[in-house]
């Protein structure tokens, strides 16, 4: 008997494992895929959800904060089509659109026709049960260390979104995967994005969470990207899921030389969230941008937690995080940039700011260094305040409202995560979510 | 009717009381300057007029239009027309100068059941109050007061002034660090807003701005309270003597 194998303990990793056993025959892929969710799923049972002592889950308990494991969410019916078709989370973002409902590819709401030259989209589950080219592709890339959330997803995933780019060719307009859950009981859908982008070849590649409000769903989901080398990836992300769900998202990227990766996310929905970024500079001299903007109220909660590992010379990277943390919500940061022995002349920094808008709001940031290299610019900061009273007297003195002014400066503060992404309709769009978000404020008494 | 009638006013900020039984009254119409030591409370009395949490009226009554104002917050006081031009303007960050202008201005007709302007009205009516007063296109497109110059940060509170065109102004050292050019461009932006429905207090610390903003009354402020009043030649009297003899009378 191996003693170093942790019992399961909670109800939920218990009915986890079941699910999986009663799931599996039903689950799309070859022989090899099959052995990637066994594995994973061997590694969940020996390693279980995280909890507060494992250092990259400290102010995330996910053992307690998933207290049942809820049953698979059925594929979604026609039914809740036309009210999904009639949803738009970007309005007057010119897209080619592809749904995910509880998971599952739906091909009627979703436009895979007339792909511009270079580009192959299809279904995960498609590409899995074909044996598509790119389906060898999907779960190649790892963390440097088990994470629960993103095993789950590879024993479990069951659809999502196959994007490949040749090399040298340009999308048209942004991909935007929609993920959409419905339905009135507690279900977990699990999906994942693969996005293969080929040498020197650019793309916007959105993805954006909702549900309902009130209902305690559990959406895990994956990104995995592979950036070829000088290729330019744009990726979005809108978490906006229903104020009872959990989000659990894993993003991960391998970045070729001099290629360019800017992603920004904008969290604002579930009572529980958590992004996990995991990129690695593999090739020399890219350039990495990672922004994002949080915005919760109540008693939300979201954590981004960002791995960011230059493996070779002369790549750069950028985080910028800010947060405004209203009520007794909780904001997560926790960044941490490796630099490995020989990725000389690597340029790093890595900023996090919350702004704490609620008296019982809690801002947690824990940015981290680990270089191993002596020929670099590395460097964090991270601040946490509230907001500024005598800009708030100035504003005033000029006859705009206390909750008005406020949301002035919250959205000047937050604004800056955003301005950085190019596609000017979709940096309007994400704006213009967030000014959703601080009108719900001003209003709210 | 007088505009605004302060009564014994004592104030404290930080525990400490600043104002110690201020005596003051203005009628529309009338420009009044402030002169005073440094220290001696004149940004105070700015702050207690517009509202400024902290400020805290320990005695006394400021009636404004007739109606008590000490109980009202800073933006309602702004909407009835209260406007002060800080002696330190400050930097704001990630919003655009025309944002400011326009939210301000229709945060305040929004508040008087006036109608918004539409964005060819506001954009007219910006350029040309900002035309007269030397702001151009690109200052209005920055960050409110983030890289200005001292200049262009006074001539920005005079533009937010013409603007929103208040019934009371009070300019707290809006001549402090501005060359004579500078301090020209906006005496002329001030007295083009002196009307007869208009009062305006003009708190300074030299009698230079007075040499351009003529006043109709001249205060001398000294620990809290005004102790002479007078007509413009008490601005001279005050330049030719100094303060130090005041001080000496006051106590
Ligand atoms: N926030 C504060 N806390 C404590 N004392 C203050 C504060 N602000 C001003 N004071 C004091 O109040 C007095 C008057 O200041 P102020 O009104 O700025 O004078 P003036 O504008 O005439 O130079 C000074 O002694 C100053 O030190
Ligand atoms: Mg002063």
């Amino acid at each position: 008997m191996n003693a170093e194998v942790r019992p399961i303990r909670t109800a939920a990793e218990q009915a986890l494992a079941a699910d999986y056993q009663s799931a599996k025959k039903r689950l799309p892929g070859g022989p090899a895929f099959a052995r990637l969710r066994e594995q994973a799923l061997a590694a969940f049972v020996e390693g279980g959800l995280p909890h507060r002592r494992i250092e990259e889950w400290k102010y995330t308990d996910l053992r307690t904060l998933l207290r049942e494991a809820a049953p698979l969410a059925d594929p979604p019916d026609k039914a809740t089509f036309a009210r999904a078709k009639k949803f738009d989370p970007l309005p007057g973002v010119d897209v080619r659109r592809v749904t995910l409902i509880n998971g599952s590819f739906v091909g009627e709401l979703s436009d895979l026709v007339q792909p511009e030259a270079g580009l192959t989209i299809l279904p995960l589950s498609r590409a899995l049960a074909e044996g598509h080219a790119l389906a060898s592709r999907i779960g190649r890339l790892l963390p440097p260390y088990y994470d629960a959330t993103l095993a789950l997803n590879t024993a479990f995933v069951a659809d999502g979104i196959v994007i490949g780019l040749a090399a040298g060719s340009k999308l048209a307009r942004p991909i935007h995967v929609r993920h959409l859950f419905t339905g009135a009981a507690a279900a977990a859908a699990y999906a994942r994005t693969l996005v293969v982008v080929g040498e020197g070849a650019i793309a916007t590649v959105i993805e954006s969470f909702e549900g309902p409000d009130g209902v305690a769903y559990q959406a895990n989901t994956t990104a995995e990207m592979q950036l070829g080398d000088k290729a330019w990836l744009e990726y979005v992300r809108v978490q906006a899921e229903g104020d009872a769900a959990i989000h659990l998202a894993t993003v991960l990227a391998d970045i070729g030389a001099q290629a360019k990766l800017h992603t920004c996310s904008l969290t604002v929905g579930a009572a529980v969230s958590r992004q996990s970024v995991f990129l690695r500079c593999t090739g020399a001299g890219s350039e990495t941008r990672l922004s994002g903007a949080t915005l919760l109220r109540r008693k939300q909660h979201a954590d981004t937690t960002l791995y960011v590992d230059h493996m070779t010379q002369g790549c750069s990277s950028r985080e910028m995080f800010k947060s405004a943390l209203d009520d007794e919500s909780r904001g997560v940061f926790q960044g941490k940039i490796v630099v490995r022995p020989g990725a000389q002349k690597t340029d790093a920094k890595m900023m996090s700011a919350a702004l704490l808008l609620g008296d019982a709001a809690e801002a947690d940031n824990k940015p981290e260094l680990e270089i191993y290299a002596d020929d670099v610019v590395c460097g964090h900061g991270a601040t946490a305040g509230a907001l500024d009273e005598n800009l708030l007297f100035y504003l005033r003195a000029r006859g705009i409202p206390r909750k008005e002014a406020e949301a002035l400066l919250i959205r000047a503060f937050i604004g800056e995560a955003m301005e950085a992404v190019p596609h000017e309709a979709l940096r309007e769009a994400l704006l213009a979510r967030a000014a959703d978000w601080l009108a719900a404020r001003e209003h709210a008494a | 009717m007088n505009l605004l009638e302060i009564k014994n006013l004592h104030a404290d900020v930080g525990g400490k009381e600043i104002l110690q039984g201020l005596d003051l009254t203005v009628k529309a119409g009338e420009v009044h300057a402030i002169m005073g030591p440094n220290g001696s409370g004149k940004s105070t009395l700015s702050y207690v007029l517009a509202g400024k949490p902290g400020y805290e009226v320990t005695q006394g009554s400021v009636r404004y239009e007739g109606k008590d104002l000490l109980e009202l917050a800073p933006d309602e006081r702004a909407a009835k027309g209260i406007f002060l031009a800080f002696q330190y303007p400050l930097e704001i960050p990630g919003v655009a100068t025309m944002t400011f202008l326009r939210t301000a201005l229709n945060a305040q007709k929004k508040r008087r059941g006036e109608a918004e302007l539409s964005t060819p009205e506001f954009l007219r009516l910006v350029r040309e109050k900002a035309g007269g007063l030397g702001i151009d296109q690109d200052m209005l497109k920055r960050a409110v007061n983030v890289g200005f110059s001292g200049g262009e940060k006074k001539r920005n509170e005079i533009l937010q002034m013409a603007l929103l065109e208040p019934k009371l102004c009070v300019l707290d050292e809006t001549d402090s660090g501005l060359d004579i050019d500078a301090l020209k461009i906006v005496a002329e932006g001030v007295n083009k807003l002196r009307s007869k429905e208009r009062a305006i207090i003009v708190i300074t610390h030299y009698q230079r701005l007075l040499n351009h903003i003529v006043p109709d009354i001249v205060h001398v402020m000294a620990k809290g309270k005004i102790v002479r009043s007078g007509g413009p030649e008490l601005a001279q009297e005050l330049e030719a003597c100094g303060y130090a003899a005041l001080e000496t009378e006051a106590a």
